[in-house]
């Protein structure tokens, strides 16, 4: 049984027949080479493929309805957030006022542009109880490393150089501990309580004067709310250390609580999920950064400035002499940020807290019909999302959370994130979000139900899956045993740059 | 799965089997088990000093990457070269041919510091 199946085509270097895009579409002159000088030409021309406009057209769509999207079908990818991506965000982002502008253009033409970055820095600020805020990192893992180098500069210009340790629990993201190293400073894990939550005393034990900083994603990777957290960042302020908020999971608590006012010095925004920008397939994101009032020194150029007159313009390099610098070319990913001021403002207060309300309601929901066929490793009221695991039925049956999950996909829907967070057996991570009607959560938890009983009943068929997918079931492991980075054509075809 | 007698084992499923001065270290089969199928493992280099309980390399699987704890101080005299081409002697072998280090013992009363094969299986099954 081989992997593809018949919806899959041939690349187009494959279907690419000598001289058929001849004359089908317009060509430079004849003498357009003749024009460059000689050392900048090739040798030999390179090996396009050569097809006629339909083919390409078809080629390309007939690929793109193999996609599965947001827009196609239920996407409970835990900790991404998958919602509904409003179309009135796009028209926002597409105006040309935003999208053609030049990003060298001088402040004075740019006035539209500076007005609406700087609202939506006052809007984040208020949802998080922030002073203030960087728009500029590029997404949430670059927030991180931003805040926790603002975190290192607060501490150096105190002349604390001693303070190199990052303390993090042992359910947090991996790009936690990548920031500490890159920031260069040590990542310190702490495990979690029995319960899931963040284990207070053992953070206490940790706390010290090596401490800079601890990162706590609050709810947690298991959509918990860290109930002591009060306690938590008094105890680290007291150590000299200051508190980094992952804002991964904000789509949980927006006008509930507030990390600014519970204590956090910093934290990310990961606007691209909580405030909807189409983001499957490693991007666009931003991930703006809000800090309290003893960050704000340090927070990267150029910021955007209100004049007294009411004109804004960018910050001038060198201007603040405590600013820990640029993170990223000109003022960040605007489409992106567009989209976030267009989600804000048409949801305003009310309906934020309303967004996260139904997220969290449809979350509990998932879990409660759930309940009798997985395990619940922590069976308590979730935010948004909730761990779920079928170690019980892999002892029971040797079906593993990944055939359960690539049975999934013959069901219609996309898989729940699978083996995160590391410290549940044969987990399952389902966020559902607030944009599913109760139709499609009870669709999703009568496929998950029925997978569960298969897995008893005929196990071979759960083993097999997808079947109904574009491709089979992959080679992982030989995929990343012995990785094949460059693409051959099979027979008969043109390959593009020969060895 | 049947644990060896004759080894030793940590609470972080690393298994050490002492002969003289030189100790043996891998992971356990129910390590490997948990992990799934492993595609890279990263070692040190011989002469490289190592404390008991601290990382001495890295396991990754197609799920997941975990840090490598030394179960006894002392200096590393060989790490498995063939585990570079061939990860999968760590699923298939693992108290055999997926051996990590050989390491040359600092400190012999560390042992103690280890599980015996009945302490480190009731872990397991406790999990």
């Amino acid at each position: 049984m081989g992997v593809v199946g018949e919806r899959l085509q041939p690349s187009l270097f494959e279907r690419s027949r000598p001289g058929r895009g001849d004359g089908k579409i317009p060509h430079p002159p004849q003498d357009a080479l003749d024009r460059l000088p000689g050392p900048a030409r090739r040798r030999e021309p390179p090996a396009l493929p050569e097809l006629n406009e339909p083919e390409v057209v078809r080629h390309y769509v007939n690929l793109s309805q193999l996609n599965y999207a947001v827009d196609t079908g239920f996407y409970p990818l835990g900790s991404c957030t998958m919602k509904f991506n409003p179309k009135l965000n796009e028209w926002a982002a597409r105006l040309a006022g935003f999208a053609a502008l030049h990003p060298l253009a001088p402040d004075a033409v740019a006035q539209g542009t500076l007005r609406l970055l700087w609202e939506l820095e006052g809007a984040l600020a208020e949802i998080g109880g922030m002073r203030a805020v960087t728009l500029q990192p590029a997404a949430g893992a670059q927030g991180e490393l931003t805040g926790i180098l603002m975190i290192r500069a607060y501490h150096h210009a105190g002349g604390d150089t001693d303070r190199t340790d990052v303390l993090v629990p042992d359910s947090s993201h991996g790009t936690n501990p990548a920031t500490a190293t890159m920031a260069g400073l040590r990542t310190v894990t702490v495990p979690s309580a029995p319960d899931g939550g963040v284990d207070v005393d053992a953070f206490r034990a940790a706390l010290g004067p090596r401490t800079a900083a601890v990162m706590i994603t609050n709810p947690s990777t298991l959509g918990l709310f860290e109930e002591r957290i009060g306690e938590l960042l008094d105890a680290v302020h007291a150590a000299g250390a200051l508190a980094y908020m992952d804002g991964a999971n904000l789509n949980a608590i927006l006008g509930r609580f507030k990390p600014g006012e519970a204590g956090f010095d910093v934290m990310h925004f990961n606007v691209h999920k909580t405030f909807s920008t189409p983001h499957g397939g490693g991007g666009p994101g931003a991930g703006p950064v809000g800090v309290g009032e003893r960050l704000v020194p340090y927070l990267p150029e150029p910021r955007v400035l209100r004049e007294a007159d009411g004109s804004f313009r960018l910050e001038r390099a060198g201007e603040r002499a405590t600013s820990i610098g640029r993170l990223r070319s000109f003022v960040g990913n605007t489409g992106v940020l567009v989209r976030a001021y267009a989600y804000i403002r048409a949801h305003g207060g009310t309906g934020l807290r309303e967004v996260s309300d139904d997220a969290v309601l449809a979350a509990n929901y998932l879990k409660h019909r759930l309940r009798d066929a997985y395990d619940l490793p922590y069976d308590r009221a979730c935010k948004h999302e909730f761990v779920a695991s079928a170690a019980s039925i892999r002892r029971r049956t040797g079906i593993r959370t990944l055939d359960i999950a690539k049975r999934l996909i013959d069901h219609g829907f996309h898989p729940p994130t699978i083996y995160f967070p590391l410290i549940v057996e044969e987990g399952m991570l389902i966020e559902p979000t607030e944009t599913e009607s109760v139709e499609t959560l009870d669709a999703f938890a009568d496929a998950l139900i029925a997978i569960a009983a298969e897995a008893q009943s005929e196990p071979q068929r759960v083993r097999d899956a997808p079947r109904h997918a574009p491709v089979r079931r992959l080679d992982e492991t030989t995929a990343a045993r012995q990785p094949n980075l460059r693409w051959r054509p099979s027979a008969g075809g043109v390959m593009p740059c020969p060895d | 799965m049947p644990v060896p007698a004759e080894l030793r084992y940590t609470k972080d499923h690393e298994w050490v089997r002492v002969d003289g001065e030189e100790a043996t270290v891998g992971i356990t089969e129910y390590a490997a088990g948990q992990l799934g199928d492993v595609v890279f493992v990263e070692l040190p280099e011989a002469g490289q000093t190592l404390e008991q309980f601290g990382t001495f390399g890295v396991v990754e699987s197609v799920k997941a990457v975990s840090d490598l704890f030394a179960p006894l101080s002392g200096e590393v005299v060989e790490a498995n070269a063939e585990l570079a081409g061939r990860p999968e002697l760590v699923n298939e072998e693992p108290y055999g041919a997926g051996w990590m280090l050989r390491l040359l013992i600092a400190d012999a009363t560390q042992v103690g510091e280890l599980l015996d094969a009945a302490a480190y299986e009731q872990l397991t099954t406790e999990a």
